[in-house]
């Protein structure tokens, strides 16, 4: 039972960082709750959906298509954490403010934090996906179910309590400061989504490696231990990156980054020229 | 936007890449009854190898290895690759994430 839990505990425990941050990162939004155990149930039928088809997915586009789909759902959850994060670089401020309160373009209903819906289910859906599949596996092996299901319960239960743990620490951050933390942990999210999407089509023989690894840290964190498996839920951490991992992470940190200065920049009043003539030398 | 273009041209690049795949050596790995036939496999140092997992059992199995870094899934009755490699000198153990008891391997490289 304990190894089974163990197991589920490992695929539960990234998922629950991942909904963490996004549970605090929406703090104030009107319907969040809505929108994050929307994700959450839409994560689990996805689960169940993708474990259903698995046979057909890894037959897709000759053998690879496995790798693809895990690229392709991770460089979507990508783009959507981008969106959000500018969104809310943008109306933060004001959201911060009267947290609680409901923000106009909230109101509006252009708010893209519905957004993260998406990132919720993705993350509950990869991760979901292999519990699904490896239960079926067991059980299909002639495991006891009644082991089975006590075991995942346990593994679900400790992972969730993992993310809550994470969601209440988040939330004792200062109001004011809470925006700009939950948005730059999600950047980092992303850019480590990023650049485990580039490993996996590497896995696919996709994409050349850039060098790997670029260097070896197995031994201060192992990938597969819980700090190993933290880090990488948080920012994509591989103890043996390849280049073009590192790559990925890079691209999208410094593009989120730059978008974030140029939306700041065109919000500024425009600067007063001081200096009508240049200076003389001499 | 930008980031969704940015991402479309790396898929873009990323199926370039993929046509101009060279032939890679292949190697067979058979899972069956929970174990891994060949549990050794040698390659040289360097070079890119393509393992192709042929998964005999009723059960689906997950190949996983934390030192190569790769996890992929095998449902039962099929065959799926892991492309390996360019890898130092050295021992690369993998397992079946899902019989772990049993499914044990390694790869040797010299």
């Amino acid at each position: 039972m304990f190894g089974t839990a163990l197991i589920v505990f490992r695929e539960v425990f990234e998922a629950a960082l991942v909904v963490s941050i996004v549970a605090a990162a929406t703090r104030g939004l009107a319907q969040r709750l809505r929108w994050i155990s929307g994700g959450v149930v839409a994560g689990i039928i996805g689960a169940m959906l993708v474990a259903l088809f698995a046979d057909a997915i890894a037959r897709f586009a000759s053998g690879v298509g496995q790798e693809l789909f895990d690229a392709g759902i991770l460089f979507a959850a990508v783009g959507m954490i981008s969106w959000h994060v500018l969104w809310m670089s943008a109306h933060g401020k004001a959201m911060a403010r009267e947290l609680g309160a409901v923000s106009a373009a909230v109101k509006s209903g252009s708010s893209p934090p519905s957004a993260l819906l998406f990132v919720v289910a993705i993350a509950i859906l990869r991760e979901g996906s292999e519990i699904v599949l490896f239960l079926y596996s067991l059980s299909a092996g002639g495991a006891s179910v009644p082991v089975l299901v006590a075991g995942s319960i346990l593994g679900i239960a400790a992972g969730a309590a993992a993310g809550l743990a994470l969601y209440l620490g988040l939330l004792r951050i200062p109001p004011g400061k809470m925006f700009s933390a939950t948005n730059s942990l999600l950047v980092l999210v992303a850019a480590g989504m990023a650049s485990q999407g580039a490993h996996f089509l590497i896995q696919a023989d996709l994409l050349p490696t850039l060098g790997a690894p670029l260097w070896d840290s197995s031994v201060l964190v192992a990938n597969g231990s819980v700090t190993g498996q933290a880090l990488h839920a948080l920012v994509g951490y591989d103890a043996r990156p390849s280049g073009m991992q590192m790559l990925f992470f890079a691209v999208v940190l410094v593009g989120i980054g730059a978008a974030m200065l140029m939306q700041r920049r065109k919000k500024a009043p425009p600067a007063k020229m001081d200096r009508v003539a240049s200076p003389q030398l001499g | 936007m930008k980031v969704m273009s940015a991402i479309a041209l790396l898929l873009g690049l990323a199926e370039l890449v993929g046509c101009s795949q060279e032939k890679l050596p292949e190697q067979d790995l058979v899972i069956e009854g929970h174990r891994f036939t060949p549990s050794e496999i040698t390659i040289s140092a360097g070079q890119k190898v393509r393992i192709k997992v042929n998964n005999r059992d009723d059960a689906s199995e997950e190949f996983d290895s934390d030192s190569l870094g790769r996890e992929k899934v095998v449902p039962a009755k099929s065959s799926g690759f892991v492309v390996i490699g360019p890898l130092n000198p050295g021992k690369y153990p993998f397992q079946g994430e899902f019989h772990h008891e049993t499914a044990q391997g390694m790869v040797i490289v010299q």
